[in-house]
């Protein structure tokens, strides 16, 4: 059999004796990221809680190390894994250093004093996280994004083996978002800790994790890699998505297409399009597209905004018959717009399209 | 900052030392029979025994003494406990109706024995109190798993008290025997009539207590960040909840079971000692708060005593005038900061 750092086994999880979601197999390698993605109540959180012995699981086992988890001792277990978790806490009087400092909780004497080298440990998760400037400040008068820094450093500096974290990201903005998922991906490359956690971006979570897993309904529904998961038919059933829709590319999501016949005409290409259909989705005008090669970065928002694309195969000329159901379309819509300011060979043929519109006093400037 | 914090702290003991000190010299000194310092110095260093001024002294005054410093240090601890168990400020033995609980206990313990002419024991009291302690405790615990608001707790907690006062007052005014003056007067809370045997009693199951809390500071300061937080740091904390309410049950049950039901103390003081060290760190808390606590009850119960001297005042109504304000104070602090 395969060694794996942290598995399960028919693990089912759940509330009072009852099992909400069955025959999770988690199977990670050390330095691995893992992240749990699904809709609101999927119950990420309890599984999360189960695998970190905060909730008795139902039945199956959960091996840390191929040694089972709920066998292991309190304190044993403790300098394993450490957690960060949503639950808000209102701790009165204790600076972002006192916070800290309690990662240092497994490793020290009776009474809880810590030593130079523990005081080493902290300050060096502190530095870790970006937030050594903040130690004597009290942890009640910091932001959520500064605060949420701390409890990461207070997980690093429990020095675990594997971290775990209930959605870290929330309450976060982007650039807070992005820092604390550096510093995640920072520590699995340097301290090759293991890494499970629940994330709402799902964005960010196709680009930071090593395997995904999708909470839905009773039993996991998909567990992989980021590139096998990732499908946009598949996230808008896992989520039940029904307007707007999910790019698995770009990890984007954009806004419900306007429905309709198409009003505008935008003759683009090379990325100069994307602004303007989001404009024309904004103004809830519908409109069509074209000609755009499918390689095209305009062609990955086009596909869920506009009502019509016209597209050409990736690095070809625009061919004459193409170009006839761009120009079919074009002559139907009340105006045209053309932002592309560059013209090659292969969109030789748009430049052609923009001339005739211009001729019909069609292109608006 | 972590030199200022640990001069900060020194400071801070420094100062309860002194008033320590000084209130005992304050409740040596006063009462009714009036003593010249010259005279307490000498009764104290052993001359002229022989005579009223130093039994005044050696078997009224110095118990009373050490009986208000165990007391007052144990409930403040007792109360630090609570508020640690509950993450309230608000908490403690007194709106909790735990001093009540073991007051009816010890109350209905009491006549019973005296009307079989049987008189109870400093430890039987103790045992007495801790009895009707854990009985409110465990109806305060039923109700705080249905409620989570902090005021809805201590609402409970107050009801309660006021439903077992009712039934203590019922009891006792129902009772026939010479014995209810005393026992009247116990039930509103006083630390008049403390013998040396009381003390001896006391300190035993104070200090051992303590000793137990001290060396409990470590998972009590995981505790602060939350049930789930501590339990990640390895505490467990099933074996955890249980030994804070039964080491806050004795210490509570202590002092009722000798002084009644002693109001606010279990809350003001653990606030004051918090904002005296500007930390919640157990481990310089626990002392602070029992050095602090004995300090505040020295405090009252000499203005007990001498205000209206030779009527005394029950102690309760002197630390709720010095107690209250402060938690009105909490709440209102409290309340900003939500905002």
């Amino acid at each position: 059999m395969e060694q794996y750092f942290f598995h399960t086994e028919q693990l089912n999880v759940g509330y009072d004796g009852k099992a909400l979601i069955k025959d999770i197999e988690i199977k990670l390698n050390k330095g691995e990221i893992l992240t749990l993605i699904g809709p609101n109540g999927a119950g990420k959180s309890t599984i999360l809680k189960s695998i970190t012995r905060q909730l008795k699981t139902i039945s199956g086992t959960v091996y840390l190390e191929e040694k089972e988890m709920g066998k292991m001792s309190n304190k044993e277990l403790s300098k394993k894994l450490s957690v960060v978790l949503t639950s808000r806490m209102n701790p009165e009087l204790m600076t972002c250093e006192d916070i800290v400092s309690t990662g240092r909780y497994p490793y020290t004497g009776a009474l809880g004093i810590l030593s130079a080298n523990d005081k080493e440990k902290v300050r060096e998760a502190m530095e870790m996280v970006h937030a050594w400037d903040l130690k004597d400040r009290d942890f009640m008068a910091i932001s959520d994004g500064q605060r949420q820094r701390i409890l990461l450093a207070r997980a690093i500096c429990q020095e675990p083996e594997i971290i775990i974290l209930d959605e870290p990201t929330s309450f976060l903005d982007i650039r807070h978002k992005l820092e604390l998922l550096s510093i995640l991906k920072k520590m699995v490359l340097e301290k090759k800790v293991t890494v499970i956690m629940s994330l709402h971006e799902l964005d960010l979570a196709q680009k930071i994790s090593d395997k995904v897993m999708c909470v839905h309904g009773e039993y996991i529904e998909k567990y992989g890699t980021p590139e096998q998961i990732f499908d946009e038919e598949y996230i808008h059933s896992l989520y039940g998505v029904t307007s707007g829709s999910y790019n698995e590319n770009f990890g984007s999501l954009e806004i419900e297409a306007v429905k309709g016949e198409p009003r505008v005409f935008v003759i683009a290409g090379g990325g100069s399009g994307i602004p303007i259909y989001r404009q024309l989705v904004r103004a809830g005008v519908p409109f069509a597209t074209g000609v755009i090669h499918e390689n095209d970065i305009d062609y990955q928002v086009a596909k869920s905004l506009a009502t019509q694309v016209v597209t050409e195969k990736s690095f070809s000329r625009i061919s004459n018959e193409t170009m006839q159901k761009a120009r079919e379309i074009m002559m139907k819509c009340e105006v045209v717009l053309c932002p592309i300011t560059e013209f090659g060979e292969m969109n030789e043929n748009n430049w052609i399209l923009c001339m005739e519109a211009k001729k019909h006093g069609l292109l608006s400037e | 900052m972590e030199k200022k914090n640990r001069v900060r702290y020194t400071i801070a003991f420094i100062i309860l030392a002194i008033l320590l000190l000084l209130f005992i010299v304050i409740n040596i000194k006063a009462g009714s029979v009036d003593l010249s310092a010259g005279e307490i110095l000498s009764i104290l260093f052993g001359r002229n025994v022989d005579n009223t001024s130093a039994s005044i002294i050696w078997e009224i005054r110095m118990p009373r003494i050490w009986a208000v410093i165990l007391l007052g240090g144990a409930l403040a601890v007792s109360g630090f406990l609570l508020q640690t168990f509950f993450g309230n400020p608000i908490a403690g033995p007194f709106v909790l109706g735990i001093s009540s609980g073991a007051k009816l206990v010890v109350s209905l313990v009491m006549i019973f024995l005296l009307g079989r002419s049987i008189i109870i024991s400093s430890t039987g009291m103790i045992a007495a109190a801790f009895v009707g302690s854990m009985i409110s405790m465990g109806i305060v615990l039923l109700i705080s798993r249905k409620v989570k608001r902090m005021a809805m707790l201590v609402i409970s907690g107050v009801m309660i008290g006021y439903i077992c006062s009712a039934i203590t007052d019922f009891v006792v005014t129902f009772a026939d025997d010479s014995n209810i003056v005393n026992l009247h007067n116990w039930s509103l809370g006083s630390f008049s009539g403390m013998s040396w045997e009381n003390v001896k009693v006391m300190a035993i199951v104070i200090v051992i207590t303590m000793a137990i809390v001290f060396l409990m500071s470590k998972p009590i300061s995981a505790y602060q960040l939350g049930e789930e937080y501590a339990r990640n740091m390895g505490v467990n904390i099933k074996v955890f909840r249980i030994m804070l309410i039964l080491l806050s049950s004795i210490l509570s049950a202590s002092v009722t079971a000798f002084a009644g039901p002693i109001s606010f103390v279990g809350i003001a003081v653990p606030h004051l000692i918090k904002n005296l060290l500007k930390t919640a760190k157990p481990i310089l808390v626990i002392p602070a708060c029992f050095l602090g606590g004995a300090v505040f009850c020295l405090f009252c119960d000499w203005i007990a005593r001498t205000l209206f001297a030779p009527t005394e005042l029950s102690i309760s109504s002197v630390t709720a005038i010095f107690g209250a304000p402060v938690v009105i104070y909490i709440m209102i602090h409290r309340q900003q900061k939500l905002q």
